[in-house]
């Protein structure tokens, strides 16, 4: 898909966050607040790109290095483009005995793609995932910062229609 | 239901706010602790109380804070382990969603005993939301007085902030949490030096889980004693248990550690049995790190006596015939379950989650994972189980941290209770794929790409 990107700075109310959050940890160690930052970022642009990265290790005032080795070592960041809306199911045992397999060929089947891929249309990713800490919920998915749990085919049917309307109603944060 | 000392008031509508929680009693362990107690005091008793550590080790909680070094002029932390990514564990989640100004109140009393004047609490990235509900509790606290400077002028300062990781596992352990939250990469350290001497920026820190530092609370509220008298045992107070997997009621329970397994899995008030009329098949009890019990050794130990709920008795046996309490992650599995299919589960999780630093584990939960995938469809020879347990024998205790002894000992687990079923998907792999997941047949002979 194409990997559009007209800007990589943050917004006043994005700096303001980034400002609060430092603020938080001692006096030069402003680099803790990397993995917020990078969340933040990624809520705004939909994935990390090299510019982007870039322009965090200077808010941080750190080397572009110590951002990408760790934007690379978390699996929440996306380095590549993905879809506008990610849909991530728990693949883990408790959530597999309950069937997390069939709900995950249901989605690659209603969306005609495979684990990890992007609708042709750029809105939905498919990422199965190790456990979200949901397990008594199973099967469950996580869209943005909601879970949805005790899924069946119904509820993702009723769920990707929703998202379809609306992509960025998963985000409730920035 | 027994005790309830964390839970008993998550019922009450409004009890994620400040107004109600306080109406409810909150706050007062940081009242008593601030304005009647001295750090000595409320270290001792937390020793009383013989709490132990509820992220999945069951380290004596106050012996693990009278560790910490206390150089002069040097700041010290107190770190809450919220990460919590073990597979079958949901608790804290839970208690956070619910009740945050429990974990807030016990951060606050915690520090106090370890002379603290900042803490972090450490939040796996997919529980953001819960992050934004705790960062409302703590602004709320801020308000009112129970953080910040000079807390009810008892000249004792005490700042909290919530920071979070980006999906990793292995950023439970408290040494890559550390670096996690010092913006690095979750790599464990070695050790020692130990975290009390040297842990966050290199100065003294303690590590607990979520459910210790709430259980400070009613331990200083009640006293150690009144604590200590809870439960059986060395198994002191109430635990949190995430029950899931094959059972009527699937949930988190605050259990006594008397009560019984079979209680536990059988008993309305808990599990409520096995779903769909199915019989118990075995039994992970404390996350997915821990051996899988089977069906016969979950409700009576070795020697036939009943197992309980309780880190001894869930241990009795040791690993021949026994597990562990662990993070209380308990999930049940049916007769319907296959225990290769779900090794392999467990595997692909160790190698997806390994840190990659050391190479038994990096290598060897690799490794296999991709012998697990050719037995479970239907390419396993019989020389691939003596060879699995040659790979997990290696890997337990050649690493830097525990990540390794983790992913091994649930395959040695499995061969060992289930060697007949590993045998099985040798002669007949079509067969159990057939009747445990009704997977078409042309995918037992997928290629290995693990
Ligand atoms: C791979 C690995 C993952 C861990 N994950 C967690 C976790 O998610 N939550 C937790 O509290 N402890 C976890 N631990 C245990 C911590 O290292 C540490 O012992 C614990 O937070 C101490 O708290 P406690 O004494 O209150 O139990 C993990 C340990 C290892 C080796
Ligand atoms: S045991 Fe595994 S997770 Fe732990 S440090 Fe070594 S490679 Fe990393
Ligand atoms: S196994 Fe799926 S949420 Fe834990």
């Amino acid at each position: 898909m194409e990997a559009v990107k007209q800007t990589t700075e943050f917004t006043p109310e994005m700096l303001a966050e980034v400002d609060r959050i430092i603020k938080l940890f001692p006096e030069g160690k402003q680099k803790s607040a990397l993995l917020r930052v990078l969340h933040i970022a990624q809520a705004h642009y939909g994935w990390l790109d090299v510019p982007v990265m870039d322009y965090i290790a200077r808010l941080l005032h750190i080397q572009p290095i110590e951002v990408y080795e760790v934007a690379t070592f978390y699996s929440m960041y996306d380095t590549v483009p993905v879809g506008k809306v990610k849909l991530e199911v728990c693949r883990t045992g408790p959530c597999a005995i309950e069937g997390a397999e069939k709900i995950i060929s249901y989605i690659e089947n209603k969306l005609g793609i495979k684990d990890g891929e992007t609708t042709a249309d750029g809105i939905f990713t498919l990422k199965s995932v190790e456990c979200l800490g949901a397990c008594g919920y199973a099967p469950m998915l996580q869209c943005g910062e909601k879970y949805h749990e005790h899924l069946t085919e119904e509820k993702v049917d009723a769920l990707i229609e929703a998202y379809r309307k609306n992509p960025k109603a998963n985000y409730m944060g920035m | 239901m027994g005790r309830q000392l964390l839970l008993d008031k998550v019922n009450v509508a409004g009890i994620n706010t400040y107004d109600v929680y306080r109406k409810e009693g909150g706050y007062r362990s940081v009242e008593k602790a601030l304005k009647k107690m001295t750090p000595e005091e409320v270290l001792e008793e937390v020793k009383t109380s013989g709490l132990r550590g509820r992220g999945g080790a069951g380290f004596p909680t106050g012996m693990k804070w009278s560790f910490i070094a206390k150089p002069e002029g040097v700041p010290r932390f107190l770190l809450c382990n919220a990460d919590e990514s073990e597979p079958g564990t949901f608790k804290d989640r839970y208690l956070m969603e619910k009740i945050p100004h429990l974990l807030v109140e016990g951060m606050v009393t915690s520090s106090y005993a370890l002379g603290a004047n900042q803490g972090y609490i450490y939040i796996r990235g997919e529980y953001m939301y819960v992050l934004r509900i705790l960062e409302k509790a703590i602004a709320e606290a801020y308000q009112n007085g129970w953080l910040g400077k000079n807390i009810l002028g008892s000249g004792y300062d005490f700042d909290l902030a919530v920071t979070c990781g980006a999906g990793a596992y292995i950023c439970g352990e408290e040494t890559a949490l550390i670096e996690s939250l010092e913006g690095e990469r979750g790599n464990p350290r070695i050790k020692p030096p130990f975290p009390a001497v040297k842990g966050l920026w290199q100065n003294p820190t303690v590590v607990n889980n979520v459910e210790t530092i709430a259980a400070v609370v009613p331990i200083i509220n009640d006293g150690g004693a009144e604590y200590a008298k809870i439960g059986i045992g060395r198994s002191t107070g109430t635990k949190l248990i995430s029950a899931s997997g094959n059972i009527n009621k699937p949930g988190v329970f605050e259990i006594e550690m008397n009560i019984t397994v079979e209680e536990f899995i059988y008993s309305d008030q808990y599990c409520g049995g096995i779903k769909n009329g199915k019989k118990l098949k075995a039994c992970v009890p404390g996350g997915s790190s821990v051996p899988i019990l089977p069906h016969y050794l979950v409700c009576k130990t070795a020697a036939g006596q009943d197992r309980l709920m309780s880190y001894e008795s869930l241990a009795d046996g040791g690993f021949a015939t026994g597990s562990m309490l662990g993070s209380g992650g308990f999930v049940v599995y049916d007769e319907d379950q296959c225990i290769v299919r779900n090794t392999w589960n467990f595997t692909r999780f160790y190698h997806h989650e390994s840190c990659g630093q050391c190479s038994p584990c990096r290598e060897g939960t690799g490794w296999m994972e991709k012998v697990l995938h050719r037995l479970e469809y239907g390419h396993g020879k019989m020389e691939d189980i003596d060879l699995l347990w040659d790979i997990q024998r290696k890997i337990e205790g050649n690493t830097i941290c525990p990540l390794g002894d983790a992913a091994a000992w649930p395959v040695a687990a499995a061969i060992r209770h289930f060697r007949e079923e590993f045998e099985w998907h040798v002669n007949e792999p079509v067969r159990c794929l057939e009747k445990n997941y009704g997977l078409v047949a042309e995918k037992v002979f997928e290629p290995v790409t693990a």
